[in-house]
């Protein structure tokens, strides 16, 4: 039966990317044409903040890949996210020249308070957009390359994985508090004023921001789609589910771990480079441990080694979460996300797609006979365990 | 000090300072008649002194500024008890004189009245009483009256205190005092400052002898610490005599090796004193994740837990038995460990032991669980920082050689090895522990021996997380309670677990303590920050290295 599964599997992702089109055309469009105060039209805060959604669907489908197929819980990936943001603030940094308070041509204003004389070797560079956007993808994949060069060789797996890799955000929040690291500090990069030479504050901009964020998630849904369904993914899977077996069987485990998890790091590097001119501001606590272990459960809400489920854990997660601090349920919503940890993990352990997908087998499957459905059930179901 | 008799004072010093400001030969002769006459001129001088102690205090009764200076300088040197009370009267304007009879009492902070001539007690002042007045010249006239004076206080803290103030201010004025009270100085350490403070004076007295400054870079060096090298440097840029300048130059260079060594003590105290924190919060998931192989996420806000109590049994103790302050730790330590212990089961029963095997999802779902441990915290006692006292036994310091050892910090350390010691013995001499230790090794061939494995799960998993929370109650004592308390010691305790070896309470003291200490040492060279990424940079290339920790486990217990 695994053409079922594939069939419906490419039903789910069909519909996925049908959807997410939709949205990016017709978000913008309706902000853009329709006159302001119509029913049908999307005011440009709201514009934004789906924006938002989108580039943390593009994260949480990062995470996805490496540990909904290949077993990774990588507990710092915030940190690829962040770095991809820094990378593009840098850029837009730059772009402000002399409108900043200071009106200094080459140094941004929190180097002139600080009294920076030149530009730092590493901001040479980023005044060029392709220079930042290389950087997007390379600052991540690089870390990403060198981390895990070092931690699968040496098969750091499992739970003292997960531990590393927050101390590796940790670290990284550390450093880029402080104020001579060269990254603004505290208060981070912000301030910006246009990207490409338009107004980031614009609402064009930011429809085209928008649209442009859904692009890159269909974009990396059609990476992710492509890598777990040839015989890499199968190789990753593998690796997920009997690593030891996987590497008898002459498999060099280390370097599938290595080339998924480079990839990975530069998806999340491109969420973060979209979602910064979007909020308008990259500062050091988007590395804080909290947010990365946080996107892990968007992945775990919407069904872990389910892509479709990632990007709609992320949504639906972020959608409550704005939801619920911004009403009279504002002191509740630690214990609400306290809770769903809780819950998911011990009721939901598939997540909502992935128990929903096992449902559907199991409803449509009833009818042709029974033992091929109870045959079925250990084909199709990813298996969860170590 | 506020009343007493001037008799008592040694005469000696009461005729040197009673012909203070009389001219030198006069000086002389009181000296000489001194020599003579040491034991016979007591009944005399005593009256004679007294007598012209009453004339100076006399003179605040004409209220007129020149008057009231010469008064002050004459009280300020008259050793008299009385002294120091007039002229701290005399600074808040208590310092009432009636015109008619001439006489001047003191206005005491309590209300009381005494007559500033006799400290006798005076019923109420005279109707046309006034307070004796001051100008800014008279001001400092009476502040540095009374620097001095402090020098003479019969309490010999203050008068170590005014001994260790003059050292840092080096005042040449202060020089006659300080003499005079080095020379009926009993108390050793007193004496000590007070040599100092006469040393650091005379170096920077222009008019000095080179014998006296040479002396007094000697006694400078043997003090031997911070603030001896800042007055060596300080002089020897100034114009003194050239054996003065090498003596400094060779003084400077021997504090400074001496301060490298101490600075190295200061480093490694430091760095037991972290690591015993760092030990005390990681023991507990020592037990957790270490044995049990549970990644307890919410371990850091057990440690929370046991911190609010101790806020709780402090709060309960200060409104109902303020008496028993001092033991409130005491207290709070077994309601800590009960508390956190007690939710240590119910979270393992709860939650936990659905997802024995499957590590990442314990992860997720105890941060979970932190993140409403928090927030319940957060609305229950508040989102600020909440107050929890120190004993007495525990505030304050002593020092050591040239380092300054908390109490506080001393206590923890302590604590922490006694918290150590017990848990070791628990371990390896109880019931439980033996239990404990079996269904480590090897679950299934435990259960079949008819060990209840799901008990000991539930109690192990308590005895973590109730270690956690006495780990809560000592670090109360040094860090701010709030409800991310446990937060900033969770990151920190996993790599002090996961660096010693997991499965191994000796490897977690050791990471504690490794940790603790190279943390210190890299402090000073790299910045605190920079020290603490260093480390962690540190930690994760250790992990390639040796991806079970410091001390491994061996056998198939690996393979659990």
């Amino acid at each position: 039966m695994p053409h079922l599964l594939t069939r419906s599997l490419d039903r789910g992702a069909s519909i996925f990317l049908l959807v997410v089109a939709a949205c990016g055309i017709l978000i913008p469009l309706s902000n853009l044409l329709l006159p302001a105060g119509s029913a049908l039209q999307v005011p440009t805060y709201l514009v934004a903040l789906w924006g938002k959604y989108v580039c943390y669907a593009i994260l949480a489908l990062s995470i996805d890949l490496i540990w909904g197929y290949c077993g990774i819980l990588s507990l710092g990936h915030g940190a690829f996210f962040a770095l991809g943001g820094y990378a593009m603030g840098m850029y837009l940094m730059r772009q402000i020249g002399t409108r900043g308070v200071y009106g200094n041509p080459i140094l941004p204003d929190f180097m002139v308070f600080l009294n920076y004389s030149k530009l730092p070797w590493y901001w040479h560079g980023f005044d060029m957009f392709w220079f930042a956007a290389l950087m997007v993808l390379l600052v991540p994949g690089l870390l990403a390359f060198c981390f895990g060069w070092l931690a699968f060789r040496s098969r750091v797996t499992g739970v003292y994985l997960s531990i590393i890799t927050q101390a590796m955000t940790y670290a990284l929040l550390l450093a880029f508090f402080r104020n001579d690291f060269g990254f603004g500090g505290n208060n981070g990069l912000t301030d910006f004023k246009d990207v490409l030479g338009f107004n980031v504050q614009a609402e064009g901009t930011r429809a085209a921001l928008f649209a442009l964020s859904c692009l890159a998630l269909i974009l990396a849904f059609l990476i992710c789609r492509a890598v777990v369904s040839s015989k890499l993914g199968k190789v990753l899977i593998a690796i997920r589910d009997a690593e030891s077996r996987t590497r008898f069987l002459g498999y060099r485990v280390e370097s599938y771990k290595l080339f998924v998890f480079t990839l990975s790091a530069c998806m999340a590097g491109v969420a973060g480079a979209l979602y910064v001119p979007q909020v308008g501001i990259i500062n050091p606590s988007e590395f804080a441990p909290g947010n990365s272990i946080e996107a892990v459960i968007w992945v775990a809400v919407g069904g872990r080694g389910t892509l479709v489920g990632a990007a709609l854990g992320a949504v639906v997660v972020n959608y409550a979460k704005t939801f619920f601090t911004s009403g009279v349920l504002a002191p509740y919503w630690l214990f609400m996300l306290g809770a769903l940890f809780v819950l998911v993990t011990l009721l939901l352990p598939k997540g909502i797609l992935g128990t929903f997908n096992s449902w559907w087998d199991q409803l449509s499957t009833r009818t042709p006979n029974a033992d091929s459905a109870a045959r079925e059930d250990g084909v199709t179901e990813p298996k969860m365990a170590e | 000090m506020t009343t007493g008799e001037g008799g008592d004072l040694p005469p000696s010093l009461d005729l040197l300072n009673s012909c203070r400001g009389c001219p030198v030969p006069v000086l002389f002769l009181a000296i000489i008649r001194r020599l003579l006459l040491s034991i016979a001129l007591i009944a005399v001088s005593v009256p004679a002194f007294a007598a012209s102690f009453e004339e100076s205090v006399a003179k605040f009764a004409n209220d007129d500024f020149s008057d009231t200076d010469e008064a002050v300088g004459e009280i300020a040197v008259s050793g008299n008890p009385l002294a120091f009370p007039i002229i701290s009267a005399l600074q808040d304007e208590r310092l009432m004189f009636d015109a008619e009879t001439k006489k001047v009492y003191v206005k005491q902070a309590d209300g009381k009245i005494i007559d500033a001539a006799t400290g006798a007690a005076v019923d109420k002042l005279p109707d046309g009483a006034a307070a004796v007045s001051l100008n800014n010249r008279l001001r400092r006239t009476v502040d540095a009256a009374l620097g001095g004076l402090t020098l003479l206080s019969p309490d010999t803290n203050t008068r170590l205190t005014a001994a260790k103030s003059v050292f840092k201010s080096h005042d040449e004025a202060t020089l006659p005092t300080v003499e005079s009270a080095l020379a009926k100085e009993t108390n050793r350490a007193v004496k000590q400052a007070l040599t100092e403070a006469r040393a650091a004076i005379l170096l920077f007295k222009s008019d000095a002898s080179e014998v006296d400054k040479l002396e007094a870079v000697a006694t400078i060096r043997s003090r031997g610490d911070q603030e001896a090298l800042a007055l060596l440097t300080e002089i020897s840029g100034g114009d003194q005599p050239a054996s003065v300048t090498k003596a400094a130059a060779g003084a400077i260079s021997s504090i400074q090796s001496t301060l490298a060594v101490w600075s190295g003590v200061q480093n490694a105290w430091y760095g037991l004193s972290l690591g015993s924190v760092l030990l005390l919060a990681a023991i507990g998931l020592a037990i957790t994740f270490g044995v049990m192989g549970v990644i307890n996420m919410a371990h850091g806000e057990m440690v929370m837990l046991g911190a609010y109590t101790t806020f709780v049994v402090q709060e309960v103790i200060r409104t109902r038995y303020p008496a028993l302050f001092d033991y409130s730790l005491l207290i709070a330590a077994p309601l800590a460990f009960l508390v956190a212990g007690a939710i240590g089961v119910l979270i393992e029963r709860t939650i936990i032991r659905f997802l024995y095997g499957r590590p990442l999802e314990t992860l997720l779902a105890t941060w979970g669980l932190s993140l409403i441990l928090q927030q319940a915290v957060r609305s229950a006692f508040g989102p600020t920082n909440r107050e929890v006292g120190n004993p007495s036994w525990m505030s304050g310091a002593f020092e050591l050689g040239q380092i300054t050892i908390t109490y506080n910090r001393l206590w923890i350390l302590c604590f922490t090895m006694a918290v150590f010691a017990i848990l070791l013995a628990m371990l390896r001499y109880t019931a439980l522990g033996l239990e404990m230790r079996a269904v480590t090794q090897n679950r299934r061939m435990a259960a079949s021996m008819g060990i209840a494995t799901s008990r000991v799960d539930a109690l192990t998993f308590g005895l973590g997380s109730g270690i956690a929370g006495i780990a809560g109650v000592a670090l109360s004592q040094i860090d701010n309670v709030s409800p991310n308390l446990g937060q900033s010691y969770i990151i920190d305790s996993f790599m002090v677990v996961v660096f010693g070896g997991v499965g191994n309470l000796w490897g977690t003291l050791v990471g504690a303590f490794t940790l603790g200490i190279a943390n210190k040492f890299l402090e000073p060279v790299a910045g605190a920050v920079l020290g603490k990424i260093a480390i962690l940079v540190l930690i994760i290339l250790f992990i390639q290295k040796r991806p079970r920790g410091l001390f491994a486990l061996k056998g198939r217990a690996v393979e659990a």
